[in-house]
């Protein structure tokens, strides 16, 4: 394992990821274009986003999707929980909620392969630090 | 507004490399390289920081006074003890954003003069265990955590404290004690836990979400912070919400937010379109604030103006289905069982108010009986030991300041406004109406109905449950609700 010894080197290990998630936005790394994110805090759980996690991970495998399906935490929307985030090569991010596996194959079939609205989106509307 | 949230639900918890890509851990690298251990508080002490745990008190004036304090040995502490109904606010920042507190402690670390931190979290939160545990494993590996962290001579390492998920072990005091291995009972302060407290040390304690303010903090700078808020309460907060609301969730708003645009415009009013009654604030230690309250800025001092307080920021937001005795009967009943039993105005004056409370609501009370709620409340308050018990009697005081005319409804008419308190309801068929259909002579689970078939039917009271199968099956609204 490689030891951050210095600030500088974490300046480089961040470097290094910032530069590899902005390859993927735009769609440089052809290996995986589709980015989707689960939440899988316990509200997520709760509802069943580990089946969908499961789900997604079969049903991309299933339809030689190269995606890169990772979890992540709590968004605060936990009334519309499972959610899922999808984010395509040169669009903004998409955050589905209520998201069981008809909802999940919907998603896979019709957003990510034809790239067509669905709707139903959850808007995200808070500001970040940076704003 | 996401300050403490800032990564939840945006990056995966369990890899660092995404943590640090949100400048996660440069907050640590600027204090160790730049930053003297007076001008990282002072930093913290100019942003107006204060304990986001319920209490409010400056976070940066707590770490100057610890690291004043003369000792060889200094811990810093992490209250993950959440205990509040309907609050998980802080759970959810374990779950998802290990790191940033981590960081936090590491900073508290360096400024007080402490080599070695403790998390207490509540063994219910499995989840959040096991990714802290993965992010304590992650930063170490990283060298992160260890010693000579990031080539300066600063040495910081963490362990995991679990509690049995008792409320009162959420008081700095009783969590030390716990984390000794002894009771988790309160011990009068001062000596405050700055000056002695685990083992004996020097012991800084902060809340979850204070401690993952502040790497954005000394990122961002306390100018940019203190702009943040109102007056006297600096930065955001974060609220869950709960009870009647259509969107259950986290959400974070500045400081000076008003209960309106929390519950209207972030939390989409009220479940089935009812009217808003009463949101309940800061758990068994808060109060009950009406509609007229709506539009009071939401921070520290004004909570407390209204009757309630800030507590960790649970909100339960009630209709008007929701009978207030029972609300504060509820809370009561909460204290009541999370009382560690030390002092006799919490162990006893509280089961006292339960009784009378309970009386209340069975139809059994007087009209004394307020007064004397109110009397015993605040005996209560002025002679407990520990926060819980200084603050326990407080769902009843705010409830009866805010909605007496429901408890003298209970008192005086024998109703219940809200037709919540069973004793107090009585169902009744109306003869002009009711057709002898023998539907609810059908469903009544304990045969309190008799009645020839289309002839009126009678409920035989002494058999009643008042369970309401009857009035939801009747179909010609044959039967009352009294």
């Amino acid at each position: 394992m490689y030891k951050i010894k210095s600030l500088d080197d974490l300046k480089q290990i961040r470097g290094e990821v910032q530069s590899k998630n902005s390859l993927k936005r735009n769609g440089e790394n052809t290996e995986q274009v589709v980015q989707i994110k689960v939440g899988m805090a316990t509200c997520g759980i709760a509802s069943g986003a580990k089946e969908i996690m499961k789900f997604l991970l079969e049903e991309c495998e299933h339809q030689a999707i190269d995606a890169q399906i990772k979890q992540t935490g709590c968004l605060g929307y936990c009334y519309a929980e499972p959610m899922v985030e999808v984010q395509l090569t040169d669009a903004e991010p998409i955050v589905f909620g209520y998201v069981d596996k008809k909802r999940a194959s919907e998603i896979i079939e019709k957003y990510i392969m034809q790239g067509e609205q669905i709707g139903g989106e959850i808007s995200i509307s808070f500001k970040t630090i940076n704003d | 507004m996401r300050i403490a949230l800032r990564n939840c639900g945006l990056i995966d918890p369990e890899k660092i490399e995404e943590y640090i890509a949100e400048d996660g851990y440069f907050a640590l690298g600027k204090c160790l390289t730049e930053f003297t251990r007076e001008e990282t508080i002072k930093e913290i002490k100019d942003s107006g920081l204060r304990g986001r745990g319920g209490g409010g008190f400056p976070t940066g004036l707590k770490w100057e006074i610890t690291k004043n304090v003369e000792a060889g040995q200094k811990y810093v502490v992490c209250n993950a003890d959440e205990g509040d109904p309907g609050a998980f606010m802080d759970r959810s920042i374990l779950e998802g954003d290990p790191h940033s507190v981590i960081e936090a402690m590491a900073i508290c670390g360096y400024c007080i003069g402490a080599d070695t931190g403790l998390v207490y979290i509540r063994a219910e939160y499995p989840l959040a265990i096991e990714r802290l545990k993965i992010a304590i494993k992650q930063a170490r590996e990283f060298g992160l955590l260890g010693e000579g962290i990031l080539g300066t001579n600063f040495n910081f390492d963490i362990e995991l404290r679990y509690g049995a998920g008792a409320f009162v072990c959420g008081e700095e005091t009783a969590l030390i004690h716990s984390m000794e291995g002894l009771r988790g009972e309160p011990t009068v302060k001062p000596p405050f836990p700055s000056v002695s407290g685990y083992m004996g040390k020097p012991t800084n304690v902060n809340n979850v979400e204070t401690f993952a303010s502040v790497p954005v903090i000394i990122n961002k700078g306390a100018n940019w912070f203190n702009k943040i808020g109102t007056e006297k309460s600096k930065g955001t907060k974060v609220f869950a919400l709960a009870g009647k609301i259509n969107k259950v969730g986290l959400v974070e708003v500045p400081m000076g937010t008003t209960l309106r645009e929390v519950i209207y415009d972030i939390g989409g009013g009220i479940v089935n379109g009812k009217e808003f009654k009463s949101v309940q604030t800061g758990g068994p230690s808060g109060g009950c604030l009406t509609k007229d309250f709506l539009d009071t800025p939401i921070d520290y001092d004004n909570l407390i103006a209204a009757g309630s307080m800030m507590g960790s920021g649970g909100m339960i937001v009630l209709d008007e289905d929701d009978c207030m005795v029972s609300i504060a009967k509820f809370y009561l009943e909460f204290t009541l069982e999370e009382s560690c039993g030390k002092c006799t105005p919490c162990r006893i004056g509280n089961k006292r108010l339960f009784e009378i409370l309970t009386k209340i609501t069975e139809g059994n009370g007087v009209l004394e009986d307020i007064e004397r709620l109110r009397v015993l409340s605040n005996v209560i308050k002025d002679t407990s030991l520990c926060g819980l018990g200084q603050s326990s009697p407080n769902p009843v005081l705010s409830t009866i300041n805010n909605f007496e005319e429901e408890y003298r409804a209970h008192v005086v008419d024998g109703k219940c406004p809200a037709g919540q308190c069973k004793s107090l309801l009585r169902y009744d068929i109306v003869e002009d109406l009711c057709t002898g259909c023998t539907l609810c002579f059908r469903n009544c689970p304990v045969g309190a109905i008799t009645g020839e078939r289309r002839e009126p039917h009678l409920i035989d009271q002494s058999l009643c449950i008042k369970c309401g199968v009857c009035f939801e099956k009747c179909k010609f609204n044959a039967i009352t609700l009294i």
